[in-house]
């Protein structure tokens, strides 16, 4: 922890409470406000650390492209949760004004540049803008984020072969979660079966690729600042495996109209019967963990961890009253941005 | 100041001024290495001029990255049916980011692509998907048939702030027309009236054009007067000519070397049944391509497609001076 000072710990803890904040409201909004969220959502519950730990690596003029599971990104960049929580809501003052939902959180002017709803889809975007940084030749750095299940799509091999060869300033993020939906990666990954790292992929594209504790913001911190170095020195890209365990399951079941929406248990307990598994998970869990170590180590006091959580839980209420109370938007919005 | 073009060097011409003129335009695909781009290479850099490997998701899905970041890229597809290896990257990802975004990002490229290759290239390398694309919300197709058409359609694409596809037909491409010199924008969603004639309405696209206004000569050999329209984009649609147009002749043929189930012309007889059919003296006739692959040998491939004969037969037809259905 020698090389981040105390004020950028005690920030880096400060958004993972504020994103399991956000979450928590969002599953709760489900029990207490039946239909106000539709369709679905993808928390990210569990994977805060990687998320944090990632971002803090960038500067403010870097880009990040993600997946649906994607409510983190945004908090951390400094979206204001409100214009969050109304997106979710489906409403006016949502941050993409009600047409995007939960699945594509986009703010342009900290750098979020989008998210793609179809797994691996994204990947390629982000090498473009990574391109783009290229030619435009200021440094700037782009993460991309994925899951482990998007490895198994084209647009990884075609995009990580790309980005070696061109040497994009691109750095790609793998929160490998241990599930591809309700799978288990080592029943549709070679590598995992074969009892290997994913991050050995980046071997067949001649880059780095490193496997950490994703669950770990120091070290997350640590290696993405690393890659992202390399990448602004114009060294190429570098594919970060980064481990974590989502608490909630892949995302909440689509019920037919009528019937109230719900997360179902986690995959490990309803598809695997591993309930040992998902408690595990749960005591390694990332936010307590790491407040654990910051008072442990002097740099929270309890009261202060304290604080910081109500003013989350007071942030993301004040989220929720204004996602309710922001209308709906016009009928004939939904045209207007078809075309530019 | 027109002089005479072909098809294929308008285009290349409309992308040079357009890179000339604005440094955030990009042009990159497969094969950019040949000789053919030697000019744009080096008159751009390889930067802004680049060779992609075999991998059409990354390619698409590369511009896409880059248009979100501010770039303006024209890929270099070849064939149509390139594009079908990354489907979900044409017609799911940057179409949409506009709308998803609530309007923050623009997303604008040019999917450049030949299609329609009616000359023995058999099942794959001869589609016409004009219809696959111009149904999907956040995308615009150009379809030119002329060589001043092919520059300022291509010119006009790469200034728009939409993705577009752009389709130019493989049997054009040697075509020759007079092409305005410097500056040439054709406006999307304005459909041109290629040949006036107030007894019947034909409306084509690309190579039908030329099929079309063949088969209106031999047809004002028999005192038939036919007015063709090109349509030029199919998404933006000029439904608004094509209205104007049949409320003077009230008959309609529709020309479309698609598959007749799905064709641009299906969805075109659609808007005019629905707004123009008291202009309507007889019944709206397609003349489309079979719903067959294109096979290879030749005869076969000549059945599949239509031809001035066919689009003449359906002409008589909605005339009532034709016994034989078309």
């Amino acid at each position: 922890m020698a090389q981040l000072d105390r004020d950028r710990l005690i920030w880096m803890f400060t958004q993972m409470v504020r994103i399991r904040e956000f979450e928590e409201r969002v599953k709760r909004t489900f029990e207490e406000h039946p239909g106000v969220i539709r369709g679905h959502t993808h928390l990210a519950d569990g994977v805060e650390a990687s998320i944090v730990g990632s971002l803090s690596a960038l500067r403010e003029s870097d880009q990040v492209l993600t997946t649906y599971r994607c409510h983190g990104y945004p908090i951390t960049l400094g979206t204001p949760t409100k214009a969050l929580m109304a997106e979710i809501y489906g409403r006016a003052d949502g941050i993409c004004k009600g047409i995007g939902g939960s699945m594509h959180l986009t703010d342009v002017s900290r750098g979020f540049l989008g998210t793609s709803g179809i797994v691996g889809q994204g990947i390629p975007h982000a090498a473009g803008a990574a391109y783009a940084a290229q030619i435009r030749g200021d440094g700037d750095v782009v993460l991309s984020f994925f899951g482990d299940g998007a490895s198994k799509q084209g647009s990884f091999h075609e995009t990580l072969n790309i980005a070696s060869l061109w040497k994009l300033p691109v750095v790609f993020v793998m929160e490998n979660n241990g599930y591809n939906v309700v799978t288990q990666s080592h029943q549709e990954d070679a590598n995992a079966a074969a009892g290997q790292d994913l991050s050995v992929k980046a071997a067949a594209y001649a880059m780095p690729g490193v496997t950490i504790d994703g669950g770990d913001p120091v070290t997350v911190h640590e290696t993405v600042s690393a890659a992202v170095q390399r990448a602004r020195a114009g060294e190429g890209p570098t594919l970060v495996e980064s481990k974590i365990y989502r608490l909630s399951a892949h995302g909440n079941i689509i019920a037919p109209p009528g019937v109230p929406l719900h997360f179902p248990e986690h995959e490990a307990i309803e598809v695997f019967g591993d309930p040992e598994q998902y408690e595990a998970a749960k005591r390694g869990d990332p936010v307590p963990r790491f407040r654990g170590r910051l008072v442990n180590d002097g740099v929270l006091g309890p009261d202060d961890a304290e604080r910081i959580a109500q003013e989350a839980r007071d942030e993301m209420q004040e989220a929720v009253t204004f996602g309710l109370e922001s209308p709906m938007p016009a009928d004939d919005e939904a045209l207007a941005y078809v075309w530019a | 100041m027109p002089r005479e073009l072909p098809y294929i060097v308008a285009i290349n011409e409309a992308i040079h001024l357009e890179m000339a003129r604005d440094e955030d335009v990009l042009y990159f695909g497969q094969n950019m290495a040949t000789t053919e781009n030697e000019d744009f290479v080096k008159a751009f850099g390889k930067d802004r001029v680049r060779v992609t490997p075999i991998s059409e998701t990354a390619e698409i899905g590369l511009a896409v990255g880059a248009a979100l970041a501010g770039k303006r890229p024209v890929v270099e597809l070849y064939m149509a049916e390139f594009m079908l290896v990354a489907m979900d990257q044409v017609t799911n990802e940057g179409n949409r980011f506009r709308a998803m975004s609530g309007g923050q990002v623009t997303v604008p490229l040019v999917l450049k692509a030949g299609y329609g290759f009616a000359a023995g290239w058999a099942g794959q390398h001869t589609g016409v998907l004009t219809n696959l694309f111009m149904g999907v919300p956040g995308l615009k197709v150009a379809v030119p048939s002329t060589a001043a058409d092919a520059k300022g359609l291509m010119a006009t694409a790469i200034r728009d702030d939409n993705p577009v596809v752009y389709l130019h037909h493989y049997l054009l491409t040697l075509e020759h027309g007079d092409v305005p010199e410097g500056e040439h924008l054709v406006p999307f969603g304005e459909a041109a009236i290629r040949r006036s004639g107030g007894d019947v309405t034909i409306v084509a696209t690309g190579w039908m054009v030329d099929r079309s206004l063949a088969a209106a000569d031999t047809l004002a050999g028999e005192g038939i007067k036919a007015e063709i329209i090109d349509p030029r984009t199919v998404a933006p649609l000029d439904t608004k000519t094509i209205l104007e147009s049949v409320e003077r002749t009230g008959r309609l043929v529709l020309v479309d070397q698609a598959p007749r189930h799905a064709a641009a012309a299906t969805v075109i007889a659609g808007e005019v049944a629905e707004h123009g059919f008291s202009s309507l003296k007889a019944p709206i006739v397609q003349v489309t391509g079979r719903d067959a692959t294109v096979p290879y040998s030749e005869p076969l491939e000549a059945y599949v497609i239509p031809d001035e004969e066919r689009i003449a037969g359906a002409v008589r037809r909605v005339l009532g001076t034709s016994p034989v259905a078309a």
